[in-house]
């Protein structure tokens, strides 16, 4: 297969990157690791006329930790960020939800960065920004704004991005102390997207839930978060039986897509399970234990 | 065109190239390592797996521009030069990891990083590992059983240091 022709570009530097975008935003497309774009383009469903290539410059690739917060660069590979200590220590659950990112193959090529501008909204990167309130980071040639992960997704692969900025980079709180989070997703088979999955995470104080976050991949058009189970979930005892309410109460709030792979029906009702089960690891991981996690 | 200048299996190539061209293309078609298959083109199948600067990628997903300046090895470079087969394409050749051989360039690709690594492995974790390779014909238990036996062949000559 042969993509439609195009003029292949080398951006510096974030900087670079930013004045070449401004120069005609809508022809460009920015190239991380290629692992979502390419293909589109092998099947000529994307056919820009530019591609900037962002992944040599050294500013995007940097991981970085400071004032409670992990930044992490737009071409930080996906698997670079896995083998990555201080991930691993400052956000254990995008550590653990990397590993479920489609293969080591793909995740050797594929960025941070790149699966966030790309927005599928049964992917996991995406999914743990939006469940842990990240910041992402945008720049033009004019500056760079912040912007809530929140407001971020705005539908099926589509983004707050501007025609001319550039995605540098993703900044998430570092987990604190009595805090724990979890990462379970249903795929047909091991490396596919998910037909349906949660990234829970919640923070205990004095026995009980302070705050939690459930969001949800493969449940609608973009990532999505249930903040009437979120709200159940505050100020109870963790319990078997309060988790199986907010999963009850999660179901409520998301309408899953049908599609050939499954029904609304059935991702409803495993977005319940998964929630119950993430719910029990993330509770156990913020008392400091190590559960085992029912496997799908 | 844009000439771009990479190593190929430790052999210096510089070739000028259509920025549209994938890496796999111009590996099969300007250079003749036509090793290297092409399945699906759109990174499902993992036949075009290569290594680029020693990790396992797609190379129907990368343009051949993209690697200027890197180290590309094929399952050209596996084999010895006096023709030995590899610890990975002996244990495949032993363990009938491979029936019409269309993925297992691949699949050899995938594996070799893993049985280099000196990590110690299980089926399951060979499983895991081929996860994002598709066969059609040989079937997965032999090959994952022929991923094991190299990764053991590798340790056996080779012992990884105590953690």
């Amino acid at each position: 297969m042969k993509p439609a022709p195009f003029t292949y570009e080398r951006a510096d530097s974030a900087a670079d990157a930013a004045a070449r975008l401004a120069e005609d935003g809508d022809a460009v497309a920015v190239l991380g690791g290629g692992q979502s774009l390419v293909p589109m383009m092998n099947l000529r469903l994307a056919t820009p006329s530019r591609l900037l290539d962002i992944t040599r410059a050294p500013d995007l690739a940097r991981i970085e930790r400071s004032n409670g917060h992990l930044e992490i660069g737009a071409a930080v590979r996906q698997a670079q960020a896995e083998d990555s200590p201080l991930v691993a220590g400052a956000v254990p659950l995008l550590h653990e939800a990397l590993a479920d990112v489609a293969h080591r193959e793909i995740r050797n090529a594929g960025t941070i960065g790149g699966s966030v501008a790309h927005a599928e909204a049964a992917a996991e990167i995406p999914t743990v920004a939006l469940t842990l309130d990240a910041e992402i980071l945008a720049r033009n040639a004019r500056g760079t704004r912040t912007i809530a992960a929140r407001d971020f997704f705005l539908s099926y692969l589509t983004t707050a991005l501007e025609p001319d900025e550039l995605l540098v980079g993703l900044r998430f709180p570092v987990a604190g102390p009595g805090s724990g989070g979890a990462f379970v997703e249903l795929a047909a088979r091991k490396g596919d997207y998910a037909l349906v999955g949660v990234a829970a995470h919640v923070v205990l104080a004095g026995g009980r839930i302070e705050r939690a976050a459930l969001g949800y991949l493969g449940a609608g058009g973009t990532p999505l978060r249930a903040p009437a189970a979120e709200a159940a979930l505050a100020g109870v005892t963790p319990t078997a039986e309060a988790f199986a309410s907010a999963a009850a109460q999660a179901q409520d709030e998301l309408s899953p897509p049908d599609d050939i792979h499954a029904s609304s029906a059935y991702r409803r009702r495993v977005a319940g399970v998964l929630t119950r089960r993430a719910l029990a690891v993330a509770v156990a991981r913020a008392r400091g234990e190590d559960p085992a996690k029912e496997e799908m | 065109m844009t000439q771009v200048s990479m190593t190929v299996n430790g052999a210096l190539c510089e070739v000028d190239v259509e920025d549209r061209r994938l890496l796999a293309d111009v590996l099969r078609e300007e250079l003749g390592l036509t090793g290297t298959k092409l399945g699906c083109s759109h990174g499902v199948c993992g036949s075009c797996t290569v290594h680029v600067d020693g990790e396992p990628v797609r190379s129907c997903l990368r343009f051949a521009v993209q690697a200027e300046g890197c180290a590309i090895r094929t399952v050209e470079g596996l084999a010895g030069e006096d023709g030995e087969l590899h610890p990975v394409q002996a244990a495949f050749w032993e363990a009938h990891g491979l029936q019409c051989g269309f993925c297992t360039p691949g699949f050899l690709m995938t594996a070799a990083k893993l049985a280099e690594s000196g990590a110690p492995i299980d089926e399951d974790a060979a499983r895991d590992l081929i996860s994002g390779n598709i066969c059609r014909c040989t079937g997965y238990s032999s090959i994952a059983q022929a991923v094991v036996a190299a990764a053991r062949a590798l340790q056996a000559a080779d012992p990884a240091p105590a953690p």
